[in-house]
């Protein structure tokens, strides 16, 4: 068209779109303006780091200042995906240190990232501003040293659980005395202790510090100080939260406290001693997110606290909260969004605490705005599965683990079918779900025919033959993630719903009836999908035809060679169709 | 083994399993065709099928051959699509090779010792003996789950498995259970779904409220394993043993491709146990000894302590060449004095 706008004018109009759906949809209306927008592309995700390749990436987005990045798949977190499986971050660090001189972000999560790739980041980007590695693992303090030492305009240096081999605490000392920039710095991962006069130092002369995430090491005595040096801040990781109860300490600590006007977020409390949590009731009116999923405290101490935070909208807590802290929370907390309780003994044959399906029953009638729930029981319902669905029809994520994995309904010892039933006909808004308990095909029915926006689907020990497997794939039409483990499912639902998988980012199986035949035919009919048989004994060829493989991770790609960093133990399908070992 | 041959059927008194192959009538029936079919085929052709049998693995191989050999024949290419009214052959063979359980797969079948349940045959837990029993055959149903686990039907493929190794591991299994309570239950991987992170940071926690005999608690003890010349490293869980007998066979396992050559194109089976076995003699040899590091940094071989000492001390372990390991033993039995 001869009159259409200049790129300038367009490319403005494209800077306001911030999101990538609406970015990628732009780029597919005409040539010119698909040029036009990845020339101006600064941020992308990739939320599968095999799904795509580097140089293609680099090739399509020569201007790129964020790159987000996601690695192994979920059960990875479970030790589900053995080591050396891949996702390594160092080829990517490397092509984008050459192409993207200008880079200033780079987040990852359940990556490999060696301290090779760290010092090269480091050393890269001249304006390098950000780095968040969650869940990551392979590089050690020496990598964070060059990291503070070498990025001089740093920002954000967030290591949310990450794996790190801490060989000493002495990598906080190399951040420089020019080095004023920090906005967020995350630590909670390590063990060792840092010099702490380098941290109050740093704390001091980081005046735009909002959010600050100490370790274990960081001792209670230690923490009125730092925060006295910031006063700003917005969100606070605390060490260990114990000390000998002595009435200065705690002076201190509640002075210091008052002072944070902006404080919205409280984590840490590692070794809570439940005598100074009051140092911090101050606070507590303005806290929205509350992490004490670390924090060994009993439910009435756990109760007054709450019962201080009116505001809050995000809670992680142990089970020692109880039913009855969980009734307490429903009542006090009304703006409550999203609730987390983790299990403090996981292990243990019998349950430690009085901690029910009740206590999610109770939080789901009274906190109308509860969205998102990740909830470890001993038993569950289908009554009070129901209730929780009639109660809270806007869940977007429900996740339900009950310790048992194939535990019926304790009441009439049914399948827990008729619940997560409900769960997905009701909340309609339904985004992730994790199911747990004695479950038949009949729960996938209803998932298939109900669970329409559903786009992340984990499920274990559940299930009795392919139909269940088949329901998911042909029915929920927004899924993007289904992982799946010890299920009887099989060839047939995988094969007959082979189309579902390129729509999908990837599709996880262990431990379930897949044949390596049927592994072999997908990947032969389906060019655009890696399948990747993850096997441990050896040539999967080696065995009957019959015979299940252990795992099998399917996902898309746009890049057609086979990955060249698979270890010895994944199996794929080369691009003759002949089966290529290692 | 005197009771190979026994059979337990399905509906015996103390074996309250829920049958999902549409053998007990709670199972889903769905008002479409295709399940009807779908059960009504599984009904008819399985029944001999469920019978559970408490013999060893392998001794039921005879059949379980020819349950592959049916699926052999089933052409996975011929008609991929899900059929309508499927096919009494597929249905059945799919049946029975789940059926080789004696269910579908059990919470209990994957209980197993590190790495997923169909390769480790013999790792305690599976198993859920009353500590009396001598004999596994014998074991009681009466309040414990059995399960027949799935290397059952393995062992019959892997004919090559020594008998030796079946007799030495049975023994182990049977020595291990009368040594433990049955008081937890041996941990799945990943069972519960928590990070390590989490889980490791809870044992200490779990001390906050009531006092551990400095101990470590019950949660998983994931270290790190490497082995000189190896690619890369693994990681293993500690409490997933009870002895070193057992850690030292996960690790020939888990290790075995590493030494000789490759597991490559010529791995035909015997190949790769041929690995396996040459790793066991090497490392019985001492060409490799398993090393770890301890707490305060120091390098042991393993072995010399008492199982409990070691887990609470081991922060990784290594595969090392013998002639490496020179000087550790002396080493570690000092520091065994020193300690006491």
């Amino acid at each position: 068209m001869a009159y259409s706008f200049p790129e300038e004018v367009l490319e403005h109009v494209f800077s306001f779109l911030s999101s990538d759906r609406d970015r990628n949809a732009v780029s597919l209306v005409c040539k010119s303006w698909y040029d036009i927008e990845r020339w101006c592309r600064r941020r992308i995700f990739v939320g599968n780091c095999y799904a795509v390749s580097p140089e293609i990436v680099i090739r399509r987005f020569p201007e790129l200042r964020a790159v987000e990045m996601k690695g192994k798949p979920h059960f990875a977190d479970f030790n589900l995906v053995p080591e050396g499986w891949g996702a390594y971050a160092y080829p990517w660090i490397a092509a984008m240190a050459e192409a993207y001189p200008f880079l200033e972000e780079i987040k990852l999560k359940r990556m490999v990232v060696t301290d090779e790739s760290l010092e090269l980041i480091s050393k890269s980007y001249k304006n390098f501003k950000v780095l968040v590695l969650t869940s990551c693992e392979g590089f050690t303090t020496d990598g964070l040293a060059s990291i503070a030492a070498n990025c001089r305009h740093l920002r954000e240096l967030d290591l949310r659980e990450s794996e790190v081999e801490d060989l000493s605490g002495h990598w906080l000392s190399h951040f420089p005395d020019s080095c004023t920039s920090l906005v967020s710095l995350n630590m909670s991962c390590l063990g060792s202790e840092v010099s702490f006069s380098a941290l109050e130092r740093l704390v001091a002369r980081s005046p735009n510090l909002r959010t600050l995430r100490l370790n274990r090491a960081v001792p209670l005595e230690r923490l009125a100080n730092l925060i006295r040096r910031a006063p700003q801040l917005v969100e606070l990781g605390t060490g260990a939260y114990s000390a000998e109860i002595r009435s200065d300490t705690f002076s201190n600590l509640a002075d210091a406290f008052s002072a944070c006007k902006q404080l919205k977020t409280l984590s840490g409390f590692w070794d809570v001693v439940p005598s100074y949590l009051p140092a911090m009731y101050s606070v507590c009116s303005g806290i929205t997110s509350l992490n004490l999923s670390y924090a060994a405290i009993p439910s009435s101490d756990l109760v007054k606290l709450i019962n201080q935070c009116q505001n809050l909208q995000r809670l992680w807590v142990l089970d020692y909260i109880e039913d009855s802290g969980l009734d307490a929370l429903a009542a006090s907390c009304k703006g409550l969004q999203e609730l987390r309780v983790f299990p403090s003994d996981p292990f243990g044959a019998e349950p430690n605490v009085p901690l029910t399906e009740q206590g999610l029953v109770s939080v789901s009638e009274g906190c109308p705005k509860l969205e998102s729930v990740l909830y470890f029981c001993r038993q569950m319902s289908n009554a009070a599965l129901i209730a929780i669905a009639k109660n809270r029809p806007n869940f977007i994520r429900f996740r339900l683990c009950i310790i048992d994995p194939q535990a019926p309904d304790y009441l009439t010892l049914e399948p827990l079918d008729t619940g997560f039933g409900a769960i997905v006909e009701n909340c309609k808004e339904l985004r992730r779900l994790s199911m747990t308990g004695l479950l038949t095909d009949r729960v996938f029915k209803y998932i298939g025919s109900h669970a329409k926006k559903l786009e992340m689907l984990s499920v274990a020990f559940a299930g009795d033959s392919d139909l269940g497997l088949h329901h998911v794939l042909s029915g929920c039409d927004s899924l993007r993630k289904l992982e799946i483990r010890d299920c009887p499912f099989g060839d047939k639902a995988l094969l007959a719903n082979a189309a579902k998988l390129e729509t999908m980012r990837s599709l996880w199986m262990s431990s379930c009836f897949v044949s390596f035949g049927a592994c072999k035919l997908l990947a032969q009919k389906m060019p655009r999908l890696n399948v990747e048989v993850i096997d441990e004994r050896g040539p999967p060829e080696s065995r009957p035809e019959g015979c299940s493989v252990e795992r099998v991770y399917v996902y898309r790609t746009v890049d057609s060679r086979q990955r060249l960093d698979r270890p010895d133990f994944v199996w794929t399908l080369d691009e003759d169709s002949s089966l290529r070992y290692s | 083994m005197a009771s190979a041959s026994d059979c337990i059927s399905q509906s015996g008194p103390g074996l309250k399993e829920r049958n999902y192959f549409g053998l007990s009538d709670c199972s889903s029936v769905d008002s479409s065709a295709v399940s009807s079919a779908h059960l009504e085929s599984k009904n008819n052709m399985n029944m001999k099928a469920t019978e559970l049998r408490l013999g060893l693995p392998g001794s039921q191989s005879p059949e379980r051959d020819s349950d592959f050999s049916l699926l052999n024949s089933v052409k996975l290419d011929e008609k991929p699509l899900f059929p309508l009214v499927p096919s009494k052959d597929r249905i059945c063979t799919l049946s029975q090779k789940t059926i080789a359980t004696g269910n579908k797969r059990g919470f209990d079948d994957t209980v197993v010792g590190f790495s997923e349940s169909k390769t480790t045959n013999f790792s305690e837990g599976n198993w859920m003996f009353n500590a009396t029993g001598s004999d596994p055959g014998q074991a009681k149903l009466a309040g414990t789950v059995i399960s027949i686990r799935p290397s059952g039907t393995q062992l019959a493929i892997k004919s090559e498995v020594p008998a030796k190794t079946l007799q030495e591991s049975t023994n182990k299994i049977i020595g291990t259970n009368t040594a433990n309570a049955p008081a937890a239950k041996a941990q799945v991987v990943g069972w519960p779904p928590i990070r390590s992170f989490r889980k490791n940071s809870l044992v200490t926690t779990s001390k906050n409220i009531d006092e551990v005999d400095g101990k470590p608690g019950p949660g998983a003890l994931f270290v790190k394993v490497s082995m000189d010349g190896a690619p890369y490293l693994r990681k293993v869980d500690l409490r997933m043993y009870s002895a070193y007998k057992e850690l030292s066979s996960a690790l020939e396992k888990m290790f075995s491709c590493f030494t000789i050559g490759q597991c490559g194109p010529q791995g035909a089976p015997t190949r790769k146990m041929l690995s396996e076995s040459k790793l066991r003699d090497l490392l019985h040899g001492s060409e490799y000894v398993l090393t770890y590091e301890d707490k305060d940094g120091d390098w042991m071989l393993v072995g010399d302590v008492p199982w409990e000492m070691f887990i609470a001390s081991c922060k990784r372990l290594k595969i090392m060449k013998g002639s490496d390991a020179i000087g550790l033993a002396p080493r570690s039995v000092d520091k065994c004095k020193n300690q006491n």
